[in-house]
Formats: structure tokens, sequence, C-alpha cells
């Protein structure tokens, strides 16, 4: 082939940092969750031994690990499909034919996206604050109870997926947005003309239309909502009675506090393959949808 | 009822906008109150007095202009040399033609549904034996290419009309010319849109940073903060100070630029 030689002059370096620092790694973790890789193994390389499947099973008899996999689920089940509510009812304001200053409009419902986590989660715990939260004034403003909602376990879990939600739904606003302006008004025009009411319209010409999209945003954001990791780290370190401990925080303590490495090896192994299916039972859903 | 249609619109829209801004305007105004100033009920909207004094004791005690030079040259170390090895990549995938180069292409795009997190701890023990653990190396080596980059350069790139590229090769460019004065002024935007998001999301990056980087004169801003308001948990005033100098230049870039980050994002995730 004329010009291959080139060619990989561009591809090579890229391809070489992906593998070395990426794919490489990724087996590697598959690797390393069946040895019991600890701190004495950090320290001595002689120390490693395989334990074939040994850390998965003491995980799946670990309460810690089941109640972070159930705090993340909750997380998910429950923040997904508000934050992408959210996102879909601002994207639908936003593209109403009367809305003015839509520009603005969607800079602002934006801008959380591309705050810095840490810092926000940093703002956050003070608008939560017990005493002095900005969240609580607006309670009592409204005759309702203040609520301590870091130090409560049944409400520090509402309160980072309040968080979460207010910091990612402009991302997903954007990609409904985009995906509304792309349906063809004479669409509209002719269903109007055949008499179709504003509902009607929306739910045989809009909402069909966004199914992939809907799918796809879907997907990313419940993948993305499986990786919780830095508002707990911040704002409750995983308490109260470790009602935010995620998979991610149990896996980052079992891996560089304990340093045991091998069993939170076995953990990045585990949620990715949540993750996975989830994905996966998602397109097949969708697929058949498609069909059907 | 149909006139009332357009004030209900703008009317939702104005208050969600405002109730989402507002987090980030009572950051702004709680770091300029006097310390303990926000320590009251009902919480103050304004500072009754503004004052620099928390963005300076952040300067001249928690020693934050370090945290700010590290995160700023790891933001631009990570950008600048990721730009380079993702749109080379990206323009090769598109419009150079190698062995195997479609089989590896839907290889990298399979790997894109491994989370990262999946990689950490083999890539820590790896950095650490490459002694780059405690170093910016740390951060910027594993960061130098990304699948991501590549796929949205790919994308772009081939748009490129291939009479153009055969032109030059006639004309009797070599690759590399080709490269430098034909396809880098027609990637451009695509270019510039993958360094917004690039910037963003080093400048933001948390978990990565906090694992490799033990060494305080190396922390990033948003470690730095974690650390600093696990310390300060009392002291309001002094962590929105902190809040706003890690949050603002992320939004200044986003407003700046704003047009190219929007234009990556759908690019990125809605299929053609």
């Amino acid at each position: 082939m004329k010009g291959a030689g080139a060619a990989w002059c561009f591809v090579a370096p890229a391809l070489v940092i992906i593998g070395l620092f990426f794919i490489v790694p990724v087996v590697a973790a598959l690797a390393l969750s069946l040895t019991d890789f600890d701190i004495y193994a950090l320290a001595d390389r002689g120390n490693l031994r395989l334990v074939g499947l040994r850390n998965y099973v003491q995980l799946l008899q670990t309460p810690l690990f089941w109640k972070a996999l159930g705090n993340t689920l909750y997380f998910v089940v429950v923040g997904v499909p508000l934050s992408i509510g959210v996102s879909f009812g601002t994207a639908l304001l936003l593209h109403s034919r009367v809305t003015r200053f839509q520009a603005a409009f969607r800079t602002a419902l934006f801008a959380p996206v591309v705050t810095t986590l840490v810092a926000v989660a940093v703002i956050w715990r003070y608008l939560l604050h017990p005493h002095y939260g900005l969240l609580n004034y607006g309670l009592s403003r409204l005759g309702l109870p203040p609520v301590d909602w870091l130090g409560d376990p049944s409400w520090a879990m509402p309160a980072i997926i309040l968080l979460a939600v207010w910091k990612n739904f402009g991302y997903n606003m954007v990609i409904f947005l985009v995906g509304l302006q792309s349906i063809p008004e004479p669409l509209y025009e002719a269903a109007r003309i055949d008499g179709a009411s504003a509902w009607q319209q929306f739910l045989h010409i809009t909402l069909p239309t966004l199914v992939p999209i809907v799918t796809m945003v879907n997907i990313l954001t419940i993948a993305g909502y499986f990786q919780l990791f830095a508002e707990p780290y911040v704002m409750t370190q995983g308490g109260p009675l470790q009602s935010t401990v995620s998979v991610l925080y149990f896996m980052y303590e079992e891996g560089f506090k304990w340093w045991n490495l091998g069993s939170a090896s076995a953990v990045a192994f585990l949620l990715f393959v949540l993750i996975f299916g989830v994905t996966a039972v998602q397109l097949r859903v969708s697929r058949w949808q498609g069909v059907a | 009822m149909r006139r009332l249609v357009a004030p209900a619109v703008n009317g939702v829209l104005l208050i969600i906008s405002i109730l989402t801004v507002l987090p980030l305007v009572w950051m702004l105004a709680v770091s300029l109150m006097s310390p303990g100033e926000a320590s009251r009920f009902p919480p103050p909207l304004w500072p009754s007095r503004a004052t620099l004094a928390n963005y300076r004791e952040l300067f001249t005690q928690a020693g934050l202009g370090r945290y700010f030079l590290n995160s700023v040259l790891l933001t631009a170390g990570v950008t600048l040399s990721s730009l380079l090895f993702n749109v080379a990549a990206g323009y090769a995938f598109a419009k150079l033609r190698f062995a195997g180069r479609d089989r590896i292409f839907k290889l990298l795009l399979g790997a894109l549904v491994i989370p990262s997190q999946v990689a950490m701890i083999p890539l820590f023990l790896l950095l650490r034996n490459l002694g780059l653990v405690n170093t910016y190396g740390g951060i910027i080596v594993p960061a130098l290419a990304s699948i991501f980059g590549i796929f949205v350069v790919r994308q772009y790139a081939l748009t490129i009309p291939d009479d153009m590229l055969e032109a030059a090769r006639i004309d009797g460019a070599s690759e590399f010319r080709i490269f430098r004065s034909i396809v880098v002024p027609v990637l451009r935007p695509i270019a510039i849109t993958l360094a917004v998001f690039t910037s963003l999301a080093a400048w933001n990056d948390f978990m990565w940073p906090l694992i490799v980087l033990n060494d305080m004169d190396l922390y990033t801003l948003p470690v730095a903060l974690a650390s600093l308001s696990r310390e300060h948990v009392q002291d309001n005033e002094l962590m929105m100070a902190g809040a706003v100098l890690t949050t603002f230049p992320v939004l200044l870039v986003f407003l700046a630029l704003q047009r190219y980050y929007i234009r990556g994002l759908t690019l990125g995730s809605v299929k053609e």
C-alpha cells in the first residue's frame, strides 16, 4: 500500500499511548483481580500470589460492598430519570416557538455542566448546611421543617442526587435541543393542516423522532451515574452510616487507602461488567423496539 | 389562553434559570463576605461590605497560587500534546490507507464503553514502575491520546475532499507537508472544539490527580480544594473563595468558546 508508512507515523503514537496506558491496564486489571496484590506485594513482588476468584467471593460476602452497590443503584435509578426528565423538559421549553432569549437561557442552564465538580460539591455542602444553608432557609419560608441533609442517612443520598441533577441536566438538555431542532418544520405543518393538536404532534412526531437520541442519552447517562465518586468524597466521605459509599468510593478506599489492589481491581471489574450489562440490555431493548 | 402561553413558558424558563445560576452567584457573594459573616440565620445573600480577605488568605496562607499554577500547567500540557496526537491519528483514520485501519478503529470504538476507572489501578502500578507517580508526567503521559479525541477528529476529517489531497500528492507534496499545510487548517474548528473539551476535562479532573499526586506541592486545584474543605469545614467564606478560583477559569473559557464546546458535545453523542 502506497503511503502506508506515513499513515503509521500519524496513528502509531496515539495507538501506542492508548494501548500502553489504557488497553494493557484494562487487561491487567482482570489479571490483578485474580491475585492477592496488597501492600506487601507493592513492596516486594515475591509476595504476590494467584488466588483465583477469591477476591470476588470475598467481595460478595462483604456487607459494605453490597451497601455500596445498593447506594450506587439508588443514585442511578432515581438520579438518571430525574436528570433526563429535567433535561427533556427544559429542552422542550427552550425549543418552544414562543421562547425569547433562547441563547441566554441555554447558557445559564448549561453553566453548571462546565463547573468543577469538587468546587460545586463544596458549594452544595454549604447550601445544604442544616443551620446556615440556603435550602433549609427556603424550606422555612415555605413553612417546612429543616432537614439535616448531609447528616441524616435517609437524606444524604437525595441531597447528592439533587446536586448531580443540577450539575448535569444541561448536558443532555443541549443534546435534546439539537435533536428537536433537527425535526423538519414541514412535518409539523402537515400535521397542523390535518388538524393534529399540539399534544398529538408531540406524541406522533416529536417523540418517535427522538427515540434514538433518548436511547443514546440514556446509555451514556447511566454509565456516567454509575461512576459516582467526587460528590461523596467531598460532601459526606461516604457517611452518614455509609449511606453514600458508592462502588467507586469503595474501590478507592480499598485500593488507595488500604492498598488491597487485587481486591480493588475486582471491584473495578464488577463495576465494568455491571455497566456493560446494563448498556447491552438497553441496546437490545431499543433494537427490539425498532423492529416492532 | 393562547396569549398566556408565551409568558408562562418564558416565566418558567426564567425561574429555572435563576435557580440554576443561584448557587454560583451565591458562591461569589459569600466569597466576598468577611470571615464568619455567612454563618448566620437567615443566610445573608449579599456581603454587607465586600472584601477580598478570603482570597488574600488563600494565596498567602493556603498556598493556592501554587495549586493554581499546577492546574494551569497540567491543563495546558495535556491539551496541547493530546491535540497533536489525536488530530494526527484522527486524520489518518479518516483519510489515509493502512493495513487493518477499519478493524483497529472498530476496536477503539468498542473500547469506548470501558470506564476509565477500570484501568486506574494497573495504570497506577505501571506509572509507579516508570517513576511517574508524583510527577506532572503521571497526569500528562496517560492523557496524551484519547479514543474520544480520535473519534471526533475522524468524523470531521471524513468531510475533507479526497481530490484536494490527491492534487497535492500529484504536485509532489509529502504526506507531512500535506498534513501541515492542507489538513491542519481545514481541521482547525474541530481542533478548537477538542481543545476546549480536553482542557475543561483536564482542569476539572479529580479522581486521577487525587491518586497520582500525593505531594502537596503538586496538587491541582480540585485536589487542593477537596483537601482544604476537609480541614476548613466551618470556614464557608474561605471555601467559597476557593470554589470561585476553581470554577471561574472554566466558566470563562466556556463563555468565550461556547460555540465550539456545544458542537463537540453533539458530535460526540448524536449519531449521524
